[in-house]
């Protein structure tokens, strides 16, 4: 058993658990060890994955395992990783983590909710662990579908609409991913042999240049319209908005965070010349997303409308990055995946916890919370400023390393594009600091307001392991930038070949 | 005629014999005992299903008008399997009053159309074909017509017979025009001699519209919806997942041995059908209300992805198209098996009833949603590793659009079948289905359909076994 397929058995035997027990509360504890243990194991992973490169590992992946699926169509089960899945994969591990304990008061069907939660957490864990297109595309899928009825079900608002309207867009854009992905199976062996869906086999053979041109496209929208790329954004706002806490921070935490990996991932690194050719639409469309996110930001009232937005913008940014194809840009795409999952998890959850309270999402209808729920409120703070870039906290670092790496680029249109993009700090600024204000400060509203309780000890768990993974990134962004640095230098190699 | 050409076509002389069985039951029993050929009918075709998987022989009888070669072994064992699944289904629905009198009709049709089918996938001559079709077609108009005083169904048993009548018409005259050009009804000597003449291409497009029929491809499919919604559910399950299913082996079978000299005419035709199915297919789902009509439509558009692997033409194509149909029957059979539970139970078939029907029945709507999530292609169940491998073959043979209009189908699929999940499981309803006790076969039959759709996906051994067994253009 090799240490990487546990990240997909711990959940499945974790709702295996849950489908034996018999009251909400052992639901409960039993999500709560599992998903423990995962984020256990995913501490020792980064433990093992820095030391075995500090014992001078220099593989590609590490942690491999191959075992052959379909033998015929030459399917593997295939996992390793690099030093971007293990961040993804800790990233994963404290959301869930954390969405656990911010669902803790589920009342409705808490059994089926938590075991449809873990299954998209195992989705997205498997995906993040494979090396194999087939068995990812077939974790992508499994982490797409729970939300359905995720939405459905514990949703609130539209939320039928919703959910059906984000299934469909995820499902329609992993229509055009799976055509991509099987273009880029069978030209992988253009000069015969057997094809292959391995993405290492594949990365080293040069796929035909008219099959990169009609497949590139196809596999970057797919994996974009689960980016939030505009102008398939839309399932976003209204997705969060009618999705039940942790499904919200799962979701804008991480599943988004699927759409930027296997943007580099697949259709970067497996089709370079085309991404090459072709990204200046791309460009323009992802700061497109960057700024129009952010002003959309700027005239909601809905809490959690804001902060949907102001997820599009900022996953806007990471394929924005993604897109500039150096390594300064595609470090900080990384880092800003990973900080933006910490951040935005913790502003759902905090939302969350606040509706749970007073009963609305609307800024207008709130004021003062500062005085009455003083732990929620500096918390909502710290994830306000992290999310505007403020140093010393994740978001900063992120920012300012996409932004440094997108102005490497001498020729106009790229300097352009960046201007453009680096205009969406001050609106974030804007957004952010408006609903700061109006949220805690100033006045208390209403008078049902002054009982209500701070957070309890729940929610005080979920809330600061996300803030100390926030903080931690920000003031020692030094070896998680190492540890993704080193592993961006086989798809950077492959680059430099094509981009002079 | 010994022992040795006896084993060779044991799956049809079995059956034979079963059926010969049952009908003499059927006469010794008294009105009381009637009720015990259910069980001896059930158990009896169990039996047969068990020596079916026995090994195979391979080989050829009658002048090579019979043929029997692994290929064809897997196909009628797949298929026995579908029916015993259906038999189980039909239990309990058989038990009520008003089919006192008629079980062993029953059994007597649909073993009757079984050996049609299984003659038909055999079959090496034209002539074999045909016998084998009008077997498989005939008492399959009775078993429409089962509920002969509930109107619906006596319609539905008159269009299916004049609609098969108008198919068999179409495909014989296809036949005869092959014939004509090539002197032979025999696959091989037929294959020999078929070129790209405008005769050999009428004679063709004839005989594939009477198989189009059979299949319900678009634009034949017109007669499908109301015989579904009207025939009994048991029977419109067998009609669309047993008879289906043999109708695209058998299309397969023809079009890689005998046709495959003009795959460069029928590709292209194909490729129109399969689009055309697939998109008419979805575009009517999405309207329905009764479940019976919303399955059928469904199971067109899923025949249109079949023709997805038949145009892949490669030995990967007939491999998915078999596995496809394989998954299919447990993904199909789950849904139509919960629905007929359901109607059974509480005469209700409008997916309006289902509301609410996870609080009361959990069981059922998870079996449900299983299976319309196999149906729809999603992860981890068997149907989407039916649909990728479909998927894989169409684009290695290059037909990449083909496969967007497909994926993208599968999307709008999506949206219908979660219509059916929302309605479990997220709708309220002030009068839900009451909470019942499903009967014993039926949950066998469920339970067979649930580890089918489970664990099919993950056993690669299936695949590889029938890509063993194929053979491409």
């Amino acid at each position: 058993m090799d240490i990487l397929s546990l990240f997909v058995i711990i959940p499945i035997l974790t709702v295996i658990g849950i489908m034996i027990t018999k009251d909400a509360k052992q639901t409960r504890v039993i999500s709560a060890i599992g998903m423990g243990l995962q984020l256990i194991l995913a501490a020792y992973l980064v433990y093992a994955y820095l030391s075995a490169r500090q014992a001078g590992d220099l593989a590609e992946m590490l942690f491999r395992a191959d075992y052959v699926w379909y033998a015929n169509l030459n399917i593997h089960y295939a996992v390793g990783v690099d030093g971007i899945s293990v961040a993804m994969i800790a990233l994963t591990s404290i959301v869930v983590f954390a969405g656990i304990f911010a669902s803790w008061q589920v009342e409705f069907l808490p059994k089926e909710f938590f075991i449809s939660l873990i299954l998209l957490s195992g989705g997205v864990f498997g995906f993040f662990i494979s090396l194999d297109l087939f068995t990812m595309f077939l974790f992508y899928e499994v982490a797409v579908i729970p939300m359905y009825l995720l939405i459905g079900i514990w949703g609130s608002g539209p939320k039928e609409y919703a959910a059906m309207k984000l299934t469909l867009m995820l499902m329609g854009g992993s229509a055009l991913l799976l055509v991509g992905l099987l273009g880029i199976y069978t030209n992988s062996a253009p000069d015969g042999g057997p094809l292959t869906f391995n993405i290492l086999e594949i990365a080293k053979v040069n796929i035909p240049i008219e099959a990169q041109r009609m497949f590139f496209p196809m596999t970057f929208v797919g994996f974009g319209i689960l980016g939030a790329l505009f102008p398939f954004h839309t399932w976003s706002p209204d997705g969060h908005a009618s999705a039940p806490t942790a499904v919200s921070m799962l979701h804008a935490g991480v599943l988004m965070k699927l759409g930027g990996y296997g943007a580099f991932r697949v259709a970067i690194f497996l089709l370079p010349e085309a991404a090459h050719e072709l990204s200046w639409i791309f460009i323009i469309l992802t700061s497109i997303s960057v700024v129009y996110g952010a002003f959309g930001a700027i005239v909601q009232k809905d809490l959690k409308y804001i902060n949907a937005y102001s997820s599009v913008s900022h996953c806007g940014l990471v394929l924005f990055a993604v897109l500039m194809m150096n390594k300064t840009a595609m470090d900080g795409a990384i880092l800003q995946m990973i900080s933006h999952g910490l951040m935005t998890a913790l502003f759902f959850a905090l939302i969350g916890m606040i509706y749970g309270r007073t009963h609305t999402r609307m800024i207008n209808e709130m004021g003062g919370l500062m005085k009455v729920m003083p732990f929620l409120g500096v918390a909502y703070v710290i994830a306000g400023l992290a999310s505007l870039g403020l140093p010393g906290l994740s978001g900063f670092v992120a920012e300012m390393t996409i932004f440094f790496g997108a102005f490497q680029h001498v020729d106009v249109f790229h300097r352009v594009v960046t201007i453009v993009a680096v205009s969406s700090i001050v609106i974030t600024a804007v957004y952010i600091l408006r609903v700061v204000g109006a949220l805690l400060f100033g006045p208390i509203k209403n008078d049902h307001f002054l009982h209500l309780e701070d957070a309890k000890w729940f929610e005080k768990l979920s809330t600061v392991t996300l803030i100390l993974a926030i903080a931690a990134i920000g003031i020692a962004p030094f070896w998680l930038s190492t540890m993704i640095g080193d592993s961006l230098q086989p798809i950077i190699d492959k680059l430099t070949v094509i981009i002079p | 005629m010994n022992l040795d050409s006896f084993l060779l076509m044991r799956h049809e002389m079995v059956l034979t014999i079963i059926t010969l069985m049952v009908l003499i039951a059927d006469l010794s029993f008294n009105e009381e005992k009637k009720i015990k050929v259910i069980w001896l009918a059930t158990a009896l075709f169990a039996i047969n299903t068990i020596i079916g998987f026995l090994p195979n022989i391979s080989g050829n009888l009658f002048g090579n008008m019979y043929k029997n070669t692994d290929l064809q072994w897997t196909m009628k064992n797949i298929l026995n399997l579908g029916v015993l699944v259906v038999l189980l289904q039909s239990v309990e629905w058989l038990k009520s009053a008003d089919n006192k009198y008629k079980i062993s009709e029953f059994y007597l049709l649909v073993f009757s159309t079984l050996i049609g089918m299984q003659f038909m996938i055999s079959s090496g001559s034209f002539l074999m074909l045909y016998l084998g079709l009008e077997l498989a077609t005939i008492p399959m108009a009775a078993l429409a017509a089962y509920d002969r005083y509930r109107h619906h169904s006596a319609e539905a048993g008159i269009k299916l017979i004049l609609s098969a009548a108008m198919s068999s018409a179409v495909l014989l005259l296809g036949i005869t025009l092959i014939y004509g050009t090539t002197g032979s009804t025999y696959f091989d000597v037929v294959a020999l001699k078929y070129a790209n003449i405008p005769l050999q291409t009428l004679a063709f497009i004839f005989f594939f519209s009477g198989m189009a029929f059979k299949i319900s491809l678009v634009p034949f499919h017109l007669w499908t919806a109301d015989v579904y919604e009207g025939a009994p559910v048991n029977v419109t399950s067998y009609l669309s997942v047993i008879s289906k299913g043999a109708s695209a082996f058998i299309l397969i079978i023809v079009l890689f041995t005998v046709f495959n000299s003009i795959s460069m005419i029928w590709k292209p035709l194909l490729y129109i059908i399969s689009v055309l199915t697939m998109t008419i297919g979805n575009l009517f789902a999405i309207r329905q209300q009764n479940m019976k009509r919303f399955l059928a439509f469904s199971s067109i558009a899923q025949a249109g992805f079949i023709l997805l692997g038949i145009i892949g033409a490669s030995s990967i194509g007939m491999t998915s198209v078999v596995y496809f149909v394989f998954v299919y029957i447990f993904s199909n059979l789950g849904a139509f098996g919960v629905v007929s539970v359901i109607y059974y139970k509480t005469q209700k078939e409008n997916m309006d009833d289902y509301n609410g029907l996870y609080h009361t029945n959990p069981k059922l709507s998870l079996i449900m949603m299983l299976a319309l999530f196999s149906l729809a292609g999603i992860p981890p169940v068997a149907g989407y590793f039916g649909k990728f491998f479909l998927f894989t073959a169409a684009a290695s043979s290059g037909y990449y659009w083909l496969v967007f209009i497909a994926v993208l189908n599968a999307t709008i699929s999506l949206y219908y079948y979660l219509l059916v999940v929302k309605a479990m499981f997220i709708n309220k309803s002030e009068t839900p289905i009451a909470y019942f006790k499903t009967d014993v076969p039926a949950k066998i039959a469920l339970s067979i359909c649930v580890l089918g759709i489970f664990f099919i996906g993950f056993f690669s051994i299936i695949y590889q076994y029938l890509e063993s067994i194929s053979f491409g253009i």
